[in-house]
């Protein structure tokens, strides 16, 4: 028996994902004493897969084959279905993200596995069954779900655990699956992505703003402070709406939950449904010129004031700070 | 084009979340039930798709008679007929093979569903469902046009976007962007009552994981205000205290 991480590339690079997928599988691992491998697809240098062990994970199958360059869901999930068979893993472990939503259903049902999507805990152990928790009713509540199955898949929320080094050596091997054609039928035509900024759902800070900014023409300063702190911009709902940033960027109850080490929240009210994505962020900050604002409540640290004055020297004060 | 919309009946966005029975059961006193606003998109769309008797919208749920309010706003909406599974929801497994079961006796082209529950945030019903009928899904759909048996699909991916190009039957899980909610009208308010809503049994299906106990998030300390005039403070607080920066 033993447990298989499934790491996901972005263009040739393991994604920071990727690694916390391996610590968690490390460190079931060390719970129940089994053997971790880890599973890559698609083209990842050596060098790349390498870095494997540095979160103390011996072994890595590489599946490198021609018609699996580019993430399909159904051939994916396939694919690790059927290495999770050869190496007799009785638990696949993948990130809960945007491909691994996807994946992570079809790849239990595959197996005849309980699925615990959306994991924030190390399970807690007892005989077969494992005790794990995860975010729901749109994080106002924490569920405790009890996987009852000997098989299992755990897709774990971005961000959620961090990712701990402990280095050790790499084996690569590389592995051909079989692969139906039926399997690869979804065509992918087109990729756009945007290089140079941070990926909102894996970032560690994320600056945020809503109507209170009153326009795009508004939004250079929020990219301005984002730019600063190395981090991902984000906006509420009635923003996205309007147009004046793109819907990907929204976060919230209806658009995307994040769980950053930091989010700043300029200009944004805190309606419940946007508290919903963000309230399981590790620390708040509020500006707003409404001491009434509902987000105070929610937020660590707060400056009651007008954006447009805060945030110009926030940005002087955070460069301040990076030049000493 | 035949298109099935699956329906998840959860609590109003605004609903205060409480539990029951030593924290074990959701409290469904008082809350008010609303159609998942991700499937309500995906309803929407599907609407769209078989307008001028291009197809025709089923909408299913699985759940108990209390759910029939939900499943006629959905048909006020502009489906055409409704199926309810007479069972009780258990989880995202259960659901999904009732699901298809239905499914696998009334081939449809196109099978929607919200990207995710509001209430579990499972995101898994669409994934089983491919799985099950051996079809392609997509999750996180941001963008659904059908052309013929070809549909175009714009999926969400971490910075950036695919389109991807796929033959139905398909299975695909709706985001914001798919199609603009629509308020169901007097006609369709009064149309809806006339339409069928047949009600099924369910099928047995193994018991895979269950929800053990809820807790609440711990509530956060009080805010700690700092004067506008004092930004710094802020960056040297972020720095040494909240460990951030
Ligand atoms: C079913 C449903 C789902 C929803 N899902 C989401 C969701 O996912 N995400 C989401 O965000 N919303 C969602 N909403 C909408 C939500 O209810 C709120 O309407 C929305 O979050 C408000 O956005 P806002 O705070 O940017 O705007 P507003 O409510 O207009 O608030 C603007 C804030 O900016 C402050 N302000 C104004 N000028 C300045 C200034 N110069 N400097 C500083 N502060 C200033 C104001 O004091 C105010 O607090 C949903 C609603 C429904 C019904």
């Amino acid at each position: 028996m033993s447990i298989l991480v499934y790491i996901e590339n972005v263009e040739g690079a393991l994604k920071k994902s990727a690694f916390e997928s391996l610590s968690y599988g490390k460190a079931v691992g060390d719970l129940t004493g089994e053997k971790v491998t880890a599973l890559s697809i698609g083209n990842v240098s050596q060098e790349e897969l390498n870095k494997v062990g540095q979160y103390g994970v011996e072994k890595v199958i590489e599946v490198n084959s021609s018609d699996l360059g580019q993430f399909v869901n159904q051939a994916y999930a396939s694919v690790i279905a059927e290495v999770a068979k050869s190496i007799d893993a009785q638990t696949v472990i993948l990130s809960n993200s945007f491909s691994g939503k996807g994946l992570a259903p079809r790849i239990a049902a595959k197996l005849g596995a309980a699925l615990a999507d959306g994991a924030i805990s190390l399970p807690t152990i007892s005989g077969s069954i494992w005790q794990i928790q995860k975010s729901v009713f749109s994080n106002k509540a924490i569920a405790t779900e009890e996987l009852q199955e000997q098989k299992k898949v755990i897709a774990l929320t971005p961000n959620s655990l961090e990712a701990t080094e402990s280095a050790v050596p790499v084996a690569i091997e590389k592995y051909e699956p079989q692969v139906a054609a039926a399997d690869l039928s979804t065509v992918i035509k087109d990729i756009v992505r945007a290089t140079d900024k941070v990926s909102l759902p894996e970032a560690d800070i994320v600056v945020s703003a809503g109507r209170g900014l009153k326009g795009p023409e508004n939004w250079a300063m929020v990219e301005e402070l984002a730019d600063v702190l190395g981090a991902a911009t984000a906006c509420s709902k009635p923003v996205s709406d309007a147009g004046w940033r793109p819907h990907a960027e929204h976060v919230g109850q209806t658009g995307l939950a994040v769980t950053p080490n930091l989010y700043i929240a300029i200009g944004i009210s805190g309606a419940i449904q946007h508290l919903a994505g963000v309230s399981a962020s590790k620390t708040i900050v509020v500006i707003n010129k409404d001491p009434e604002a509902p987000f105070f409540k929610v937020a660590d640290y707060g400056i009651v004031g007008d954006a447009f004055e805060v945030v110009p020297q926030l940005i002087e004060a955070l460069k301040a700070y990076k030049n000493n | 084009m035949k298109i099935l919309v699956c329906l998840s009946n959860v609590p109003d966005t605004t609903s205060k979340i409480t539990f029951t029975d030593n924290n074990t059961a959701f409290n469904s006193n008082g809350v008010q039930y609303i159609i998942n606003p991700y499937d309500e998109i995906a309803l929407s769309k599907a609407v769209e798709l078989a307008e001028g008797e291009k197809g025709t919208v089923t909408v299913i749920h699985v759940g108990e008679a209390a759910a029939d309010a939900t499943i006629r706003k959905a048909l006020a909406v502009g489906a055409d007929d409704a199926v309810r599974v007479n069972a009780t929801a258990r989880d995202a497994w259960f659901v999904a093979n009732q699901i298809a079961n239905y499914a696998k006796s009334n081939a449809f082209d196109l099978i929607l569903t919200g990207r995710e529950s509001i209430d579990y945030n499972g995101a898994q019903v669409q994934g089983f469902l491919g799985e099950l009928l051996n079809i392609p899904s997509i999750s996180i759909a941001k963008k659904l046009e059908i052309n013929g048996t070809e549909a175009s699909v714009e999926r969400e991916i971490e910075g950036g976007k695919e389109v991807l190009s796929v033959t139905l039957p398909i299975v695909v899980g709706t985001a914001e962007g798919v199609a603009e909610p629509k308020i169901p009208n007097m006609r369709g308010i009064m149309t809806a009552r006339t339409k069928p809503l047949q009600v099924v049994d369910a099928i047995d299906v193994p018991v895979l994981s269950k929800i053990s106990h809820y807790d609440t998030r711990a509530p956060r300390g009080q805010v700690k205000l700092i004067d506008k005039a004092d930004i710094a403070q802020l960056v040297q607080l972020l720095h040494s205290e909240a460990k951030v920066i």
